[in-house]
């Protein structure tokens, strides 16, 4: 048993090279001088640099930025907008809807669990593929081991309205098709020629963009945390001004119930405790 | 309006409405027990959550090691991460939901928290109360090989990484609920504590002994999970209150702790980089 080294050795003491407020003075930004070097960036560029620590030219921001705006939707049914919605109507602060509503995107059908995913697998289908497995076996064992495919398929709908916006913005902005991007349209092929109907999804092309650029599973983890956030303002804006409660109000009869009948609770609580 | 209108769907809550409005409910029903007609004032706080979770009321032994749980893992104390989160609320003077979400955020991870249960929930029903299985898991843990929102585990679940030995409160709460479970769990791990201690080489924490009540309670990785995180809000909320009240002067800064290795420097203004 290693007992408490690491603990003695880390207390009162926290060695980084990510920064440090100096007060009064200046703040250093990964190796930056936060005010001098990096005040006039815009804010996704230093954004994007907090997370990777690279820096990308204004064409990658403004397609990195496209990626967050192409996915923006302000609609209270969707269920982390719904948070937001919800939370605003009964009265709650704009911050804690919110919170709640991007801690709510780390989702399983959605949201962060889908895109790290989405991105790992595109890595390991080009390690793979490198070492000689064809996409349409890689996409086969992929689905026999996990019963997916991270990135193909879509809760409510089958295709993605978003796709062409985002390739066209890439377009706009001369940014070709990297090696992902290939591969993650190569995967869609796979799945539709095998008979799986599994479309892809916005996911898998923001994952295959973002690993041409080279990001990590979790640096584009890090990166999608904020992508709804401009869609989730404007949720609570009505929900606001609307009379408290009245966002998709339930009357007691939309209420499904599934389980034991009624039945009596009858033993007083000593016998049933003590 | 296209349809039929959606409903909920539950096991768990029915309700009758008032007759003069469909959206106040004049009963509301528990797993079938009439809450405010028959329960309140006849259930203890923990039949109800047991009734809650796992769908039946507790036999009195069920009843006993869920109350007793809870004694144990009401406050962690204010050197605990997901207390100090908390604190960080109170001492800046956030709203109360802030500091149970900092809490919570703090207290759903791998070392310490929430999540750490979950895992070792899974552990207890991979290897029941089998030896062998504990200790061929815990030398060879399962690896995702996929990337995943979670980190991977750091240290044997259920075990502190940082732990010299297996402390006072850890073995009093574990010798305590071992000896009044209903379950087999708890006086197996109870049992086997210093060998699974040494296959682990690390010693039992608080979420292993968390885990086994869990188990004997016949609750699931992710019901576990959830009650886990929702027993250890008393404490965040009371030492959150506490520090609003001291104020951040006397709440740790760690003013001369931040180590800084990556430092370009003061500079002169005429040194700014254009873009």
């Amino acid at each position: 048993m290693k007992g408490p080294r690491e603990l003695l050795e880390h207390e009162d003491r926290w060695v980084t090279a990510m920064g440090k407020w100096f007060p009064g003075e200046r703040t250093v930004f990964r190796g930056k001088d936060l005010h001098r070097a990096c005040g006039r960036w815009d804010w996704m560029r230093l954004h994007v640099f907090g997370i990777t620590g690279r820096e990308y030219n204004a064409k990658e921001i403004a397609l990195l930025n496209a990626i967050w705006v192409d996915t923006s939707y302000p609609d209270p049914r969707l269920w982390n907008n719904r948070v937001v919605a919800l939370s605003i109507s009964a009265r709650s602060t704009g911050s804690m809807a919110l919170a709640g509503a991007l801690a709510t995107s780390e989702a399983s059908i959605y949201g962060q669990g889908p895109c790290i995913r989405t991105m790992d697998l595109l890595l390991r289908a080009r390690r793979t593929t490198q070492l000689g497995t064809s996409v349409d076996d890689f996409v086969r064992q992929e689905l026999e081991t996990h019963r997916r495919v991270a990135g193909y398929g879509r809760p409510v709908v089958g295709g993605d309205e978003r796709i062409p916006h985002l390739l066209a913005r890439a377009d706009e902005l001369e940014i070709r098709s990297g090696t992902f991007v290939r591969l993650a349209f190569r995967i869609e092929r796979a799945l539709l020629e095998g008979g799986w109907k599994f479309r892809m999804n916005y996911a898998a092309l923001a994952a295959a963009f973002c690993a041409d650029l080279g990001f990590s599973p979790r640096e584009f983890y890090l990166f999608t945390f904020l992508a709804f956030l401009a869609g989730m303002v404007p949720c609570s804006l009505e929900a606001g001004t609307a009379p408290e409660g009245t966002v998709f109000p339930l009357g007691c009869g939309r209420i499904a119930y599934a389980g034991p009948g009624r039945r009596a609770w009858e033993r007083p609580v000593e016998a049933a405790v003590e | 309006m296209s349809g039929q209108r959606e409903v909920i769907h539950t096991r768990i809550w029915d309700e009758e409405p008032e007759a003069d409005n469909p959206f106040a409910a004049a009963a509301c029903y528990c797993r079938g027990y009439d809450v405010y007609g028959a329960m309140l004032g006849n259930a203890r706080w923990s039949e109800y959550l047991y009734l809650l979770f796992l769908g039946e009321r507790p036999a009195p032994a069920a009843a006993r090691l869920l109350e007793d749980l809870a004694v144990a893992l009401a406050n962690a104390g204010p050197r605990d991460a997901a207390v100090r989160a908390a604190m960080n609320g109170g001492a800046g003077g956030s709203t109360a939901a802030a500091c149970l979400m900092a809490a919570l955020a703090a207290g759903a991870g791998q070392y310490g928290g929430a999540h750490e249960v979950y895992r070792a929930l899974e552990y207890w029903k991979e290897c029941g109360r089998d030896l062998e299985s504990w200790r061929a898991r815990l030398c060879n843990p399962p690896v995702e090989e996929r990337a995943d929102i979670w980190l991977p585990m750091e240290h044997p679940p259920g075990f502190d990484p940082h732990g010299a030995s297996c402390p006072a409160p850890v073995r009093r709460t574990l010798d305590h609920l071992a000896a009044r479970s209903p379950g087999p769990a708890l006086p197996w791990l109870a049992a086997q504590r210093e060998d699974l201690e040494a296959a682990a080489d690390c010693p039992l924490a608080m979420t292993g002994v968390a885990a086994a009540a869990l188990a004997d309670l016949g609750l699931g990785p992710a019901a576990g999970e959830m009650l886990f995180l929702l027993l250890r809000l008393p404490g965040a909320a009371v030492h959150a209150l506490e520090q609003m009240d001291y104020g951040w002067r006397r709440y740790p800064f760690f003013r001369d702790a931040v180590i800084l290795t990556d430092d370009p420097g003061p500079a002169p203004p005429d040194s700014e980089e254009r873009p």
